[in-house]
């Protein structure tokens, strides 16, 4: 995915299966939570599947072929699941239209190397640029030169800091994880009549703002319930370091009941350390949806998971591709793709994992 | 940290090949060059001496361990816990210690790692282990690890690179290749036999805590007991005059990457027993955590002393430290903080008391 990717394989499979999803789409229309069931062929599409349920859901006049566009899309080094399944949803979703040409640059977590990316997609005159950039601050810059060029600029999860270098801002909402966490935990308490419950935290990357987003929005909704956080301890997003933060914890916690971990890559480590010491009095909620995570929770050993979703750079695909083609978003009046969307961050419990499984990425 | 050969040095080192005594005495003499101490008092004295601040250093950690959460620090299990997670790095910062002692360094062991984690878990590779053995999945490990290990340490001691490029360029290509097998996922371990063998325990002591003991003993008895240990601390101290012992410098620095790079296999073996996963994010950082621990035992640097007991006890400060911190609800920010500065007094200490007892 070095230099560039055009639609080529897709469009067979498009003419089919995209027919039955528009067919699917029409029955189903009007369910906010629309679903199919599709074939799971091979665990590397799940991202992909996603995307054509998008596809179905918004069956409408947007999606007929257009005007081709060449669109940049320029993301971090897919390190992780989650980043790997934005990536993998994203190219999914170019893939999935004729009019659309995809300018894939390979990711980077180096900031300048981004910033030249950026450049030689103004040199070379995209329609339109998706960008999630490693560091917002850091290519805010950039970004505003695209959009000076005339360029837009679809910004995705992390924000620049500048309001003039993005015309649409799509993410994911960080806070509003800590919240749903939270006011779940919260409901947990009541349900289950927990006098004086011990709650833990097991956050990421303590330095990142997203991190101290979730653990705000935590601290909030537990306080709206009179709870507090009582033992907090931080990861890196890794399965190693989940495990290693994990067992110090049940250590420094002899009984615990309700653990919110924000991060279903290091969970497969904090179970892991869950299992070493064989504890399991506790209410165990994740963060972000990982097909590990939603597995457990169809198996019981985990309460739940609170959705990040993986698919906003496939969404910035489709904005981009609108906004090149000067389409609004057809299920809104406003005629032009608003500035600002943010995606909700949905509790997945035993009740509803089946809805969101096919959301889950490989972690 | 191997010296380019002159023609001259080469002459000297065919035209005089010592006699197999006087090559011992000489070999002995470019040993202690590179240390600067007696040889008995080595091992004993001055070997305890050099770690006393470290002892000093861990026991008021633990003070404060007792002070701050006693009741929960001062448990067996939560020591138990304690030298579970300093094993990993234990045993990699066992392997750090004959390469830096020796003179080298090296960054890429969190990639090794790694890489080893991954390929032992393969789906292949654990189907195989499922069909015949679990040992096939420790011995991929080990060979992954051997293998870049020998990588390195043929590029440093024949390529005549710095080890810290030819390193720094396996930290990026062995972490690569691990994304590239894994295709990015976090690769579980399925095979139970394996989870059950490594993941239990034997009176009561975890299995991985007893192989960190294992290599810790033997890399005691390697580095003070064995002409092996003796050679590495002359090649670390002064290579050229080691050369001119007729020790064979190249192929004892090659041999000193491939051990590290085993210590890697072992580690990645230990990883995937604690996480039940093989993955290409395993071992972040990993190096700066060996390093550290290897330097603040008393390890020099630059090569030429090398202690495994210091290097056990450097391990054990940190392991202690963040088990307190998380014991205590410390937010990590504090954590850094107080992490630099126990670093810096941690040496500070040991050398101070390592100066009094009349050591180097």
């Amino acid at each position: 995915m070095s230099s560039s990717i055009t639609v080529f394989s897709a469009k067979r499979r498009l003419l089919g299966t995209a027919g039955a999803f528009v067919l699917a789409g029409a029955l189903i229309a009007g369910c906010t939570s629309n679903e199919p069931e599709s074939t799971d062929d091979g665990d590397e599409n799940t991202a992909e599947e996603s995307g054509d349920d998008g596809a179905a859901s918004g069956g409408n006049a947007n999606d007929e072929t257009g005007e081709t566009v060449t669109i940049g899309f320029s993301g971090p080094e897919a390190d992780h699941g989650w980043l790997a399944a934005i990536n993998s949803s994203a190219l999914a979703e170019a893939d999935k239209y004729d009019d659309v040409e995809l300018r894939a640059a390979e990711g980077t977590n180096d900031a300048s190397l981004q910033i030249q990316q950026v450049e030689t997609f103004i040199n070379e005159g995209v329609d339109a640029i998706v960008l999630l950039p490693t560091d917002g601050a850091a290519l805010t810059d950039i970004a505003t030169r695209a959009m000076d060029a005339g360029i837009p600029v679809v910004n995705v999860d992390r924000e620049f800091s500048s309001p003039f270098a993005a015309r649409t801002t799509i993410l994911g909402d960080n806070y509003g994880m800590g919240v749903s966490a939270g006011t779940y935990a919260c409901q947990l308490i009541e349900e289950n009549n927990i006098d004086d419950p011990v709650i833990a935290e097991i956050a990421g990357i303590d330095a990142l703002p997203l991190t101290q987003d979730r653990s705000q929005g935590f601290a909030d909704a537990l306080d709206a319930c009179g709870e507090d956080v009582d033992n907090r301890v931080a990861a890196e997003f890794t399965v190693q370091s989940g495990e290693a933060v994990t067992s110090n914890l049940l250590q420094a916690a002899p009984e615990i009941d309700i653990i919110w971990n924000h991060d279903d890559d290091q969970g497969v480590g904090v179970k892991a350390a869950f299992d070493n010491a064989g504890r399991d009095e506790f209410f165990f909620i994740g963060g972000a949806g990982s097909s590990n995570a939603m597995e457990w929770i169809q198996q019981g050993e985990m309460e739940a998971t609170v959705l990040y979703p993986p698919t906003q750079a496939a969404d910035g695909i489709r904005l981009a591709r609108l906004l090149a083609q000067g389409k609004g978003m057809s299920d809104l009046v406003q005629v032009e793709v608003p500035r600002r969307i943010v995606l909700n961050a949905p509790v997945v419990t035993a009740d509803n994992v089946d809805e969101y499984m096919h959301l889950g990425f490989d972690s | 940290m191997t010296e380019r050969i002159t023609p001259a040095t080469q002459a000297a080192g065919r035209a005089t090949p010592p006699s197999s005594d006087e090559h011992r005495r000489v070999e002995e003499a470019a040993a202690r060059a590179g240390q600067r101490e007696s040889t008995f008092a080595r091992i004993m004295a001055s070997s305890a001496g050099r770690n006393m601040g470290l002892v000093v250093g861990l026991l008021i950690i633990i003070a404060i361990g007792v002070i701050t959460a006693g009741d929960r620090f001062a448990t067996f299990d939560n020591m138990m816990t304690i030298l579970r997670y300093a094993s990993i790095i234990g045993v990699v910062s066992i392997g750090m210690t004959f390469v830096i002692a020796g003179g080298g360094i090296d960054l890429s062991v969190g990639a090794i790692v790694a890489l080893a984690s991954v390929w032992a878990t393969t789906v292949a590779t654990q189907t195989m282990a499922a069909d015949s053995h679990w040992i096939v999945m420790v011995f991929a490990a080990l060979a992954v690890g051997a293998g870049c290990g020998l990588v390195n340490g043929v590029l440093v001691a024949y390529g005549r690179m710095a080890p810290f490029i030819v390193t720094l360029a396996m930290l990026a290509a062995a972490r690569g290749l691990a994304e590239i097998i894994s295709q990015r996922r976090t690769q579980i371990v399925d095979v139970r036999d394996f989870l059950s063998f490594f993941g239990g325990s034997v009176l009561g002591v975890p299995v991985l805590v007893i192989i960190f003991a294992l290599v810790a003993a033997a890399g005691w008895v390697l580095l003070n007991r064995t002409t092996f240990g003796r050679r590495t601390l002359a090649v670390g101290g002064n290579s050229e005059a080691a050369r001119l012992a007729g020790i064979k410098v190249q192929r004892h620095t090659m041999m000193l990457f491939v051990l590290l790079g085993v210590a890697c296999g072992i580690a990645a073996v230990m990883l995937m027993v604690r996480t039940t996963t093989g993955t290409s994010t395993h071992g972040l950082l990993l190096e700066l955590d060996a390093i550290a621990a290897v330097v603040i035992g008393g390890t020099l640097l630059s090569g030429g002393r090398g202690t495994i007991v210091g290097t056990v006890f450097g391990v054990l400060i940190f392991a202690t430290l963040t088990n307190i911190f998380t014991l205590n609800n410390l937010d990590t920010s504090t954590q850094n903080v107080a992490k630099g500065a126990i670093i810096v007094a941690a040496v500070l200490l040991q050398q101070r008391v390592a100066a009094r007892n009349g050591g180097t």
